[in-house]
């Protein structure tokens, strides 16, 4: 194999697996370390540049980064990166000073935001400071799209939603809640520089031909228009027993918001396998947790209304089948249909984009399911002016996903407004520098320790169920989120190979307690080489470092799926052909152009 | 900082017979230099015992003093293990090799160690064929105290300082040929693929296994102008043979063909096969073994490889005719016969 080109930034930054696999790509480990270092300013000055949102998303996110977690290829369960990003939030000082402040030297742009979530916000903090003059539309009574009317108070307090979403509007963003944009057309007309639609995915999916649905309407409601309702107070309370429909997190959000306005007997009923569900596994324990039934594996059949008023409903049991290929049918497992009482029923069975407002005539293309076409890389649609960005781009994503969007529909708008090529990105901005600093000493800590994942503490059920803005997660006190902040295993400190610096001795390869290094003769072909190594390199989405060749005419061959990052393999090196590099990766910003 | 190895492994570990992974085979943290031939050495002695799934509580380490001899800390971390005297390692290995014959010897040392201060103790364990791995950790400097040439310093090797080595070296090889030990091999701290087989082949080998490794100071013995360096012991290399160590459950159908390949059986029907790569040298017969040894010196080659090995000379215990059981577990009845024997034998001797 051609060795392997590490001033390729995008080398290094898949080995840093959590920040690979954010879509924003915030630097993990580099702000886990500040944590431990008891700076929680800084931790989350390194979060609000990249996520716009630290103490939302440390409570909320879909945390795609805990699964690629590289802990968790070494042990049972990856380092708890959201809820250590919270502890920063909850614990740092002064931030405001530290961002920008409005009023910015105005460059004579004017842009508008369509809807008031992540994305749009994202937006219009990245380009408020380029001196834009933006203008926020949505119509609800704040800022946070999705943050406020979806997410339940007692995952995420109003006071840390109003907080962040404030940072933003404070950058001097003209806002116009209350307003629902009704034509674009006429936003188009009002001589914009640029557009950009945050308006997420609004529609929540109905059943509307299972019988008795018209009938029981009354009894029966769209989970994201009825968490809605909650949040901004026309509904405060539920039936005493409640069906919800529905395997997302929407669904656990909706069952345990009933649970505290007067459901009892609140039962999650979904078509798929438990262990198929789309709720996030810890969404899952927590409705358990107060409660909560969750019947698997039973199709709606029927809504049953009696004299006008609903009684349950009817469902059909199945059991999952999955092809050779992996695809699942349901299929009757002939047993008697079930009948669940119920006084109300959620539908949280997924949600919609709707563009109603969007004309068909203004050289805006929609695609055969109406959605919008939009270009993946540059986030513009075919009418050049307007952008889009989070879910209303390519459907329901997640808040991390639609701060991702922001950015990038950022840099777009501005390369825009400067008649640059959109397709032509400015690169990342990347660092590396070495942590030596004596034979035994690195910057960072090294040593790897042994402990098992820390429980985020809750508050009790007697108290967060009686008061649905309770915060139920309590969050790490500073002392466990020290401890662990140190299950990081770093992944952004490099093990960087010099070859012609090498003698090999073979220390590195004695010494590393993962068994990542070996010397071997090289191979032309990937797979023969992987499998020549000390231990197999079987996880092929994680590469292999391979060196240029030796003086013996070997190659050193580094597997990167169970790195440790100890740095035993550059303190055993006698010629510092190894040494340990921290590497610093951030996302092309609108600041960037 | 890290003085600690991390207790985390490679989760997809191969393990042995014995369902150990290498870990079980491991030591402490090595104290010595970063990229010390030593250290080679110990991950050798790793392996092998892994490989041949020798239970680790059955393994005592024995060394004497230098660099050399504070490895057995770094490998068989679960072994038994004796950091003697000065030069000593034969005799307290000797002592323990008595006590117990069941159990597996290391016996490390450094060319100060066995070339200088132990050499008349090197030369009696051979004489004697003590049943142990006798393994040299060759530098040829002492660099425990800062790098002098050592007895087993080529002459005109330059040390770190510049300074001309004006002395014969003592060849421990051809040495122990010459003192009959029963099997003596060359190797070099770089070579695993080479060390590996003979380190099994050492273990299970009835009698003196002596290996001499070249295991280069890359502290003060790393220089050019060193024949000890790195670099230097990698162009002057010459294998005898491409050795390979087959366990005794695999070895039946191993074919040989004539004249390049001999299959040498050990005494607990395992075979080491050889690739000869020296047409006219037949690693049993002792005088061809010290001709390839004197023109390989000649042509300033170093021979690695097995060099020599005999079968069919028992060791020690087979040379006094001891008994087999450990002595810690004679118990009174078998120490002690009783007066009906005892008048027997005394009636023998009037």
């Amino acid at each position: 194999m051609k060795p392997t080109d590490t001033r390729d930034p995008e080398y290094y930054h898949k080995v840093v697996d959590c920040q690979y696999a954010c879509p924003a790509h915030t630097p993990v480990p580099e702000y886990i370390r500040k944590i431990a270092a008891e700076k929680y300013t800084e931790a989350y000055m390194i979060n609000w540049e990249s996520n716009v949102f630290p103490g939302i998303l440390g409570r909320t996110c879909d945390r795609p980064c805990e699964p690629a977690c590289r802990r968790g290829r070494v042990e049972e369960e990856p380092v708890a990166i959201c809820r250590l990003k919270r502890v920063a939030a909850d614990q740092k000082g002064d931030v405001l000073s530290l961002m920008p402040h409005a009023p910015f030297p105005a460059n004579g742009k004017k842009i508008a935001l369509i809807g008031g979530g992540p994305a749009s916000l994202t937006v219009a903090r990245d380009l408020a400071p380029l001196g834009y003059e933006i203008h926020l539309f949505d119509e609800q009574i704040a800022g946070g799209g999705m943050m406020r009317s979806q997410i339940p108070a007692f995952r995420l307090p109003e006071e840390v939603l109003n907080e962040e979403v404030g940072y933003i509007l404070k950058l001097g963003i003209h806002t116009q809640f209350m307003t629902y944009v009704e034509s674009l057309k006429e936003v188009l007309d009002q001589n914009y520089d640029a557009v950009f639609v945050g308006t997420g995915a609004p529609r929540g999916r109905d059943l509307p031909k299972l019988p008795g649905r018209k009938e029981g309407d009354a009894f029966i409601h769209i989970g994201i228009e009825w968490l809605a309702s909650v949040a901004f107070e026309h509904v405060d309370k539920i039936g005493k027993k409640v069906i919800v429909l529905g395997g997302g997190n929407t669904a656990m959000d909706c069952c345990r918001t009933s649970r505290r306005l007067g459901g009892e007997h609140v039962k999650v009923v979904v078509r798929s396998p438990f262990k198929d569900m789309k709720a996030s596994p810890w969404e899952k324990e927590d409705a358990q947790h107060e409660d909560v039934a969750i019947l698997d594996n039973h199709v709606p059949l029927s809504f049953e209304v009696e004299n006008g008023k609903l009684t349950g409903m009817k469902f059909q049991r199945v059991k999952a089948h999955y092809d050779d290929k992996g695809k699942r049918k349901l299929i009757p497992t002939g047993e008697p249909d079930v009948f669940i009482e119920a006084d109300e029923v959620l539908i949280a069975i997924g949600q919609e984009n709707s563009f109603p407002w969007i004309e068909r005539d203004i050289g805006l293309e929609f695609d055969e399911w109406e959605m919008p076409v939009v270009d993946k890389v540059t986030f513009q649609s075919t009418h050049p002016k307007v952008f889009f960005g989070g879910d209303a781009a390519f459907g329901p994503e997640n808040v991390i996903t639609a701060v991702a969007h922001g950015h990038q529909a950022a840099v777009s708008m501005h390369q825009f407004c400067q008649q640059k090529d959109l397709h032509q990105r400015p690169a990342p901005y990347t660092n590396l520098f070495s942590t030596k600093m004596g034979i035994h000493e690195w910057s960072y800590d090294s040593p790897v320790t042994i402990d098992q994942r820390y429980l985020v503490p809750q508050a009790q059920k007697s108290i967060t169920l009686v008061d649905r803005r309770k915060e139920v997660e309590l969050g790490f006190d500073p002392p466990t989120g020290y401890k662990e902040a140190q299950r990081c295993l770093n992944c952004d400190v490099q093990t960087d190979f010099t070859a012609d610096r090498c003698i090999e001795c073979d220390a590195c390869m004695d010494i590393c307690p993962t068994s990542c290094i070996t010397f071997t003769g090289n191979e032309a072909d990937e797979d023969r080489l992987r499998e020549k190594l000390l231990v197999p390199a079987e996880n092929k989405s994680q590469d292999i470092l391979v060196s240029e060749t030796l003086k013996t005419g070997r190659v050193m061959v580094k597997d990167e799926d169970v790195c440790l990052h100890c740095g035993l393999c550059a303190e055993r090196c006698p010629t510092s052909a190894w040494d340990m590099q921290q590497f610093f990766y951030s996302v092309t910003k609108a600041e960037n152009v | 900082m890290t003085y600690l190895k991390p207790l985390f492994r490679h989760p997809r570990l191969p393990k042995n017979k014995l369902g150990y992974t290498l870990k079980e085979y491991e030591g402490g943290i090595s104290t010595l230099c970063a990229g010390c031939g030593h250290d080679s050495i110990s991950a050798t002695i790793v392996q092998a015992c892994f490989e041949l799934a020798i239970e680790p509580h059955l393994v005592a380490k024995i060394s004497g003093i230098g660099c050399s001899s504070k490895t057995p800390a770094y490998f068989l971390g679960n072994s038994h293990g004796f950091n003697s005297v000065h030069g000593r390692m034969p005799s307290v290995a000797t002592g323990a090799n008595m006590a117990n014959k069941n159990m597996v010897y290391f016996g490390v040392s450094g060319d100060g160690d066995t070339a200088s201060i132990g050499m008349g103790q090197f030369v009696h364990a051979i004489r004697r064929n003590l049943n142990m791995v006798y393994i040299v950790m060759n530098n040829g400097c002492y660099g425990l105290t800062k790098g002098q040439d050592s007895a087993t310093a080529d002459v005109g090797s330059a040390s770190k300082s510049g300074h001309i080595n004006p002395f014969q070296p003592v060849d421990l090889a051809s040495l122990a040929v010459d003192l009959g030990a029963t099997f003596v091999a060359q190797s070099f701290s770089g070579d695993k693929q080479q060390l590996v087989p003979l380190i099994k082949a050492a273990i299970q080998h009835q009698g003196l296994a002596f290996i001499n490794v070249m295991s280069p100071c890359v502290t003060f013995n790393n220089n050019p102008g060193s024949t000890k360096s790195y670099d230097y012991v990698r162009e002057h290399m010459h294998a005898t043979g491409k050795t390979d160590f087959v366990p005794q459950e695999k070895s039946i159908q191993a074919s040989y063909a004539e004249g390049t390949d001999t299959a040498v059986t050990l005494h607990d029907g395992s075979v080491m096969s050889l690739h000869k790569l020296a047409p006219d040298w037949d690693p049993e017969d002792r005088l061809s073994a010290v001709n390839a040894m004197q023109q390989a010196r000649a042509k300033n080659e170093i021979l690695t490889g097995l060099l020599y090995i005999h079968t069919g000379y028992g060791d020690l215990h087979k040379i006094l005719n001891t008994t087999d059981t450990a002595l810690n577990r004679l118990n009174e009845k078998s120490l002690c016969p009783g007066q009906k024997t005892l008048d027997t034998i005394n009636a023998g001797l009037r």
